[in-house]
């Protein structure tokens, strides 16, 4: 379980050195998740699709206890990530990560963030609204969101971010640091442990190049 | 095998004192303690409290008050191992939060991470010795 984005992430290393071979100079970003077939029929001829893994519609309610669905993020590049405002041992350090991207790209509308709180018994939207003013957002482009468990267990494995409530982990909940980096098309496109400092400059180059596609 | 452990163990301790020595007024066992300090630093309250000893935005305070480490020394301990909640003013600022307790750290391991911020992020030149730590934990009681 814990292992299926990394096998993800080497199974698109090992595809995209045979991309790589074929294609110009020009970089793109693989496009994470499985992909599926379909065939169609235009002008008598059959033509073949290629349906890649999107992020499903959502619905959760914002630090606003505003709802934000998947509407909010149409034709925008976003990073998404999984964490809990009382989280004592990984988040502190992602969420110091994430600031920097977002104080780098503030009040750029091409690029918005979303932070799942996966502590639905605590974080409620007022408890994640005085998080995200101590941390330092000041604007919407970053949103905060809580729902059911269900939901946002639901929406992390969209995500192939592994979540868990556990009374064993630090804080009551085991997650994985990832940034998870999503494309105007809802398609993932990038994953970077928030918490190592090389992943996350290749966060900031692989932002840049997903901009310019 | 052993011995070549041994030595490099030896080896490391000493490139790490004398890193630490290159500053004034630290004397080789405060460095000493500093070093392994960064250690447990690293892995027990880094997260929160950054790289450097800033803290993050209003959530974490920095540790970098020198006054306020000065001021508050005998309390440091109590912090470290029972944690820490309720208004405090740092470097000006003033911040509430909720610092969990660290209750598996020993006696010697407070003494290495509270000589490490002492000297590294305040200005104190001097270890924050095991004794110290005792005493001050029985009297935050
Ligand atoms: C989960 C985050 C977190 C971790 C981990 C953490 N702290 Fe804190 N720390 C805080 C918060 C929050 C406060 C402020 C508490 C308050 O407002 O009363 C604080 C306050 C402090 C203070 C007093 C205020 C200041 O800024 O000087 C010291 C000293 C301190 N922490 C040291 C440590 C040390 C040493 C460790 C590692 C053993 C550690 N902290 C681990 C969150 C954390």
């Amino acid at each position: 379980m814990k292992l299926k984005l990394t096998t993800y992430l080497s199974a698109f290393a090992f595809s995209s050195i045979f991309v790589a071979c074929t294609e110009t100079n020009e970089k793109k970003l693989p496009i994470i998740g499985e992909r599926a077939t379909e065939e169609r029929i235009v002008d008598g001829r059959t033509v073949v699709d290629t349906i890649y893994h999107q992020i499903p519609a959502f619905a959760f309610l914002n630090q606003d206890s505003v709802e934000i669905t998947e509407k909010y993020f149409d034709n925008k590049v976003y990073v998404a990530n999984f964490f809990f405002t009382h989280c004592p041992s990984i988040c502190p350090t992602m969420q110091r990560n994430l600031l920097k991207v977002y104080e780098k790209y503030k009040d750029d509308e091409r690029i918005a963030f979303l932070s799942h709180s996966i502590d639905f018994k605590y974080d409620s939207p007022s408890v994640l609204k005085s998080y995200a003013e101590k941390l330092g957002v000041t604007n919407e482009q970053w949103q905060f969101v809580t729902g059911e468990k269900k939901e946002i267990y639901g929406i992390a494995d969209k995500y192939l971010v592994y979540t868990k409530e556990d009374q064993d982990a630090p804080g009551g909940y085991d997650h994985q640091s990832y940034l998870v980096l999503i494309d105007q098309q809802k398609r993932i496109r990038g994953a970077y442990d928030g918490t190592n400092d090389e992943q996350v400059a290749q966060l900031f180059n692989d932002l840049e190049t997903l901009l310019k596609e | 095998m052993r011995n070549t452990l041994f030595s490099l163990a030896g080896i490391s301790v000493l490139i790490g004192m004398l890193i630490f020595s290159c500053q004034p007024k630290v004397g080789i066992e405060t460095a000493q303690y500093a070093v392994n300090g960064q250690k447990l630093y690293v892995t027990h309250c880094q997260s929160c409290h950054g790289p450097k000893g800033e803290g993050l935005g209003m959530l974490y305070p920095p540790l970098t008050d020198t006054t306020y480490l000065k001021e508050n020394r005998k309390i440091l301990p109590g912090i470290v191992k029972n944690g820490m909640n309720g208004p405090i003013k740092i470097n000006e600022k003033n911040y509430e939060g909720n610092m969990p307790g660290n209750p598996e750290l020993t006696n010697v391991d407070i003494a290495y991470i509270l000589t490490y911020i002492t000297t590294t992020f305040g200005n104190s030149t001097e270890t924050y010795t095991q004794e110290e730590v005792k005493n001050n934990l029985v009297n935050c009681r």
